[in-house]
């Protein structure tokens, strides 16, 4: 065997080079090792097509938890930063949306609206000290931190005071459509509201748990919408040059095929290529699947483990669309200054429901639900000089398709997804230079997602917090020896966060302090 | 004019079960009904010639085995009957049969699938595993997370102490029981269609969701932690339709000196000074009362009873919002004979039991789709069944009672009234959907009564004739049931309390919430507690 490395991270995603870095910083010797020729995993710049990048998967920067960036020094360089959420209507009253305000709507909603958010991030401060700390054990063999942790979320609790905690208790398995039909009169803004807290999951907005889905995006940063300059691939350039900088050892173009296990302890592991690092430690970026099915193996597996492992839930609905147009389409109502806003296709949280129905029965969406920015408007090294980019996430659109991904169902589902666009900007297609779709399958294939979900995972309450990815192993240790997840598919989830790899990294210091 | 000690308005099962528990003790209690039948949705109805319908609820199992040990129900004539049988019948004239017998149920299911055979013994172990951790808290009154009373931190710790002596694995498998789907909760242990669509009905019968509804987990839990003579799970009929039962629990309260005023619908609620005073009629009686227990759904309770005035602003808000939807219908058949279901095997007992024609989760999904389009399943799952088979006294000799529960059935179609005639073609879908399993059915119809939900509310007064008075989702359960802060069934005005379904632990003929209001009102008038101790996980 070559070197030997105190740590190997399999994948450079971001959560994986968080990890990387904070561990080499520590001290270790650390090893990464990338399947694409790319590190950034979902977080990356791509060319798709001659002139024209742009971020391949995540587009918005809004969840990279500060303590991340505080712990690693990191500085990210942003082309545009609070972004405005304008609510696309067909007739051109568009809803405009920046942070607590929100314009178009009537005083009520506008008065709800800020009362709304007021509320909502005061819950998702208290989730996102949870979220930056592993998920406690529960049972007797709790540790003391476990204990702690618990103890500090009952008084996190009890610190809001009855009233509110009370709602938080009340709102947690709770859907947002309720919420929204409560609280606001004007159906785009609760299409808006519905479109992000369902955007990466297999729900809709009648869905229980669509609270708990957009109370973790605003967790962090508020969901202060962002825009990495040089697109999200500079984000995950950054954090590699912060391992590398610490000591780390980056290899792109090695994709891992094996963990090597000796005596139900990690030994190294093995590339396609049939090289082999040894380690005492290794770190999986990879989604919780991948990593245990088909990197380790069931043979050294307990059964029981396996069955829960397979049952986690990761089919993916969100696509994403790049395209490349030769300008600005024309959008109804909109000024030209406004481009580099974000744009919502959720007419009504109705639409939204409908949307999903369809993905229930492993159909694309009649007419689906978009999240779309043109990056290039404020960011000019994506696009040659006057041209544009628009990049959008499509929902729903499942990894499973009853009728099977195909060249023609590829290519049906394109036409539908710009057919959609048109109705809002009607010259689009004439705009149109070259085009990309990726399906979830498509994202499985390319980014090595199971299933090709966001959160490397379904987010949801039963694999949240103590079941993530499964109850048990919800502490970034596998039961191999040596073995640990630092993915989105642990707590706390996906989205461009660190969270889940700065949780791992400190979990892994940790335990070899007690050893 | 007489004075009573407490008013119970509403004489459904849980309003007379609580008047029984407070007349027990010694309190001078009128129960008043704005019906001239009692029982509310627990009623026998004589609307067609000799015929008896359970013309609102039609099973019984939920109900407390402590509640009916203690009002003595058997003796005041209520005799459960277990029920068996029942089939799924199938689009390829196949059916998945439902045995009582464990044995025989496990080789049913090899018929499909041998690996879902095996794995039922799992499931059913793991549920019953959480059956038996909700089922003793049925009877306590849920704690106030929020308070710092010495009594909620108890109960607080009880339920902590409860949960962590599962150990850590089964800690970890009930967090993600009470959240999941139905759908996914099956998926996990099952792969045969017919098998997942058998078993998920559990998980949405009255309730607004569908069985990939997160939360439905649990829905499934609630119909199934019932027993019959200590059978957990299993199901039963009263003898004479579930009017029976509320007829027992009448006569017990009257056993203790209770008093029953049918036709007398409560108008207002009256307060003065933040505490009630009794009721008026709607001929303008006035009958007066320190304490008034309604065992009405909180909507018609504060927001039809009541002043807006003597409400809290926000408690006001809250009881608006209260989820109470209209998901079911009812359809009430009278036979001229016994149907026939030729994918059975000549003579087979199956009949007897519970009846099903959807054979995917998909169909139960697409069902719940309609819905929310405002409009009834137009494939929908119908729990349609014969109590006859059982109980013979419910229809003239040779002639047979059908009860067809209907899932989905929305209050309003599109937003606005039913008209008589899509009433009309409701029923007609469920006549079609079974009638294509049974070639003589529709010859042998004498009667039918179409219930949807608006006409079950016109009649019993049920919000939207909701089966469990509110949405069993996770914001409206256990603490946050009714409302975060009065779940405890005391309401917001001195001397006024809740005792219907919309309290803890909800719908159903359980009659847990009547006691369990019961107890609170005698230790808030410092009587000693007649009601029974729950008898634990058993």
């Amino acid at each position: 065997m070559a070197d030997n490395y105190d740590v190997i991270v399999i994948g450079a995603g971001h959560n994986g080079l968080v990890c990387a870095s904070l561990l080499a910083k520590a001290g270790k010797k650390t090893l990464v090792l990338e399947a694409n020729e790319q590190v950034g995993g979902a977080a990356v710049t791509r060319s798709f097509a001659e002139g024209y990048s742009v971020s391949a998967a995540a587009h918005l920067l809004y969840q990279l938890q500060p303590q991340v960036e505080k712990d690693l020094g990191l500085k990210v360089s942003l082309a545009a930063e609070r972004l405005g959420t304008i609510a696309l209507s067909g007739d051109g009253n568009h809803v405009r949306i920046n942070g607590d305000d929100v314009s178009g709507v009537s005083n009520e909603d506008r008065a709800g609206y800020r009362h709304f958010r007021k509320r909502m991030t005061r819950f998702a401060d208290l989730l996102s000290t949870y979220l930056n700390k592993s998920a406690p054990r529960l049972g007797r063999d709790a540790s003391r931190p476990d204990m702690m942790t618990l103890a500090q979320l009952g008084f996190g609790l009890r610190r809001l005071g009855r009233k509110e905690m009370q709602e938080f208790l009340r709102l947690i398995g709770m859907n947002i459509r309720d919420e929204v039909h409560e609280r606001f009169e004007s159906a785009l803004l609760r299409g808006a509201i519905s479109l992000d807290a369902t955007l990466g999951t297999h729900l809709g907005p009648r869905s229980p748990n669509t609270i708990l889905t957009y109370l973790y995006r605003l967790a962090g940063t508020h969901a202060t919408l962002s825009l990495p300059a040089g697109g999200m691939g500079a984000v995950s350039e950054a954090l590699a040059q912060s391992a590398r900088d610490n000591g780390a050892v980056i290899h792109t173009g090695m994709k891992v095929s094996q963990v090597i296990v000796e005596n139900g302890h990690v030994a190294g592991v093995e590339t396609e290529s049939g090289e082999s690092f040894a380690s005492r430690r290794v770190v999986s970026n990879a989604d919780p699947k991948s990593t245990m099915m088909k990197l380790v193996g069931v043979r050294h597996l307990e059964t029981g483990f396996t069955q829960r492992i397979r049952h986690i839930r990761m089919r993916g609905n969100a696509a994403k669309l790049h395209l490349a147009l030769d300008s600005l389409p024309v959008i109804e109502g909109i000024n030209k200054r406004e481009f580099g806003d974000r744009f919502l296709i959720a007419p009504d949280d109705v639409y939204v429901e409908r949307a999903f129905n369809h993905a229930k029965y492993r159909e694309t969406s009649a007419k689906p639900v978009f999240e779309i920015t043109f990056p290039s408007f404020r960011d000019s090294s994506l696009a040659p000089t006057g041209k544009h980019v628009l990049s959008a996430i499509i929902q729903y659109v499942p990894y499973e398709l009853g009728a099977g991904w195909s060249r023609d169902t590829h290519d049906a589902f394109l036409k539908l997804a710009v057919e959609t666009l048109s109705v809002y900007m009607p010259d689009l297609e004439q705009r149109i230079t070259a085009s990309e779709l990726l399906t979830p399958a498509d994202i499985e294939e390319q980014f090595h997602i199971t299933g090709g979900h966001w959160h490397h995972g379904e987010l949801t309450l039963d694999q949240f917090l103590f079941t993530r990815p499964v109850g048990g192993a919800h502490q970034y240790a596998m039961p191999v020896d040596g073995l640990y997840l630092c993915g989105a598919g642990t707590h706390p989830g996906g989205g461009v966060s660190g969270a889940a790899g700065r949780n791992a990294a400190r979990a892994i210091l940790r335990s070899e302090k007690t050893v | 004019m007489k004075n009573y000690d407490a008013i119970v308005v509403g004489a459904g099962h849980n309003g007379l079960t609580n008047a029984a528990y407070l007349a027990k003790s010694g309190l001078n209690v009128l129960c008043v009904e704005k019906n001239d039948y009692i029982g509310g949705a627990t009623v026998s109805r004589n609307l067609y010639k000799d015929w008896i319908y359970s013309n609102c609820s039609y099973v019984c199992s939920l109900l407390r085995p402590e509640i009916y040990r203690d009002l003595d129900l058997g003796r005041h004539g209520l005799q459960v009957t277990p029920s068996g049988g029942g089939a799924n019948f199938m689009e390829n004239g196949d059916y998945l049969g439902s045995y009582t017998d464990h044995e025989v149920q496990h080789r049913e299911f090899a018929r499909f699938s041998q690996a879902d055979a095996d794995a039922y013994e799992r499931y059913a172990a793991d549920v019953m595993r959480q059956c038996r951790f909700i089922r003793d808290f049925l009877l306590r009154t849920p704690p106030d997370p929020t308070s710092f009373k010495l009594r909620d931190l108890k109960e607080l710790a009880y339920l902590g102490s409860k949960f962590f002596a599962m150990g850590e694995k089964r800690m970890y498998e009930t967090i993600r029981f009470w959240t999941m789907s139905v759908a996914d909760y099956l998926n996990e242990y099952f792969e045969s269609p017919v098998i997942k669509a058998k078993l998920s009905g559990s998980g949405i019968i009255g309730t607004a969701l569908g069985i990939h509804s997160p939360g439905t987990s649990y829905v499934l839990l609630h119909h199934y932690m019932g027993d019959v003579d200590g059978n957990i799970g299993a199901w039963g009929f009263a003898r004479g339709g579930t009017g029976a039962v509320a007829s027992a629990i009448s006569k017990a309260f009257q056993s203790y000196g209770g008093e029953l005023r049918t036709e007398a619908g409560v108008e207002r609620i009256t307060v003065k000074n933040g505490k009630v005073t009794g009721v008026v009629l709607p001929n303008g009686e006035e009958i007066k009362a320190k304490i008034v227990v309604s065992a009405l759904d909180v909507k018609n309770t504060f927001l039809r009873c009541m002043d807006k005035s003597d409400l809290d602003e926000e408690f006001y808000h809250r009881v608006k919002n209260f989820k109470i939807r209209g998901s079911s219908g009812k359809l009430n058949i009278a036979l001229g004979g016994l149907p026939t279901f030729p994918a059975l095997p000549q003579g087979s007992r199956l009949i007897n039991g519970f009846m099903h024609f959807t054979d995917s989760m998909e169909r139960m999904e697409r069902a719940y789709d309609d819905w929310k389009e405002g409009t009834w399943s137009k494939d929908p799952y119908v729990d349609m069944m014969i109590p006859t088979l059982t109980d013979p006294t419910m229809a003239p000799p040779g002639k047979h009672f059908m009860s067809c529960f209907v899932q989905y059935c929305p209050a309003q179609i599109e937003g606005r009234d039913w008209t008589d005639e899509e009433r009309k073609q409701f029923g007609q879908t469920v006549i079609d959907q079974i009638a294509s399993y049974s070639p003589d059915f529709k010859s042998l119809i004498e009667h039918v009564e179409i219930r949807t939900p608006a006409v079950i509310e016109d009649e019993i007064g049920i919000t939207e004739g909701n089966i469990f008075h509110g949405e069993l989702t996770m914001d409206q359960l256990m603490f946050n049931r009714p409302i975060p802060g009065y779940a405890q069934y005391r309401g917001p005005v001195g001397g006024l309390y809740m005792c219907g379904s919309s309290t803890h632990p909800g719908g159903g003929i359980m009659a847990a919430p009547g006691c369990n209001a019961a107890r609170e009102i005698l230790l808030d008038l410092k009587r000693p507690n007649v009601t029974p101790i729950s008898f634990g996980d058993d």
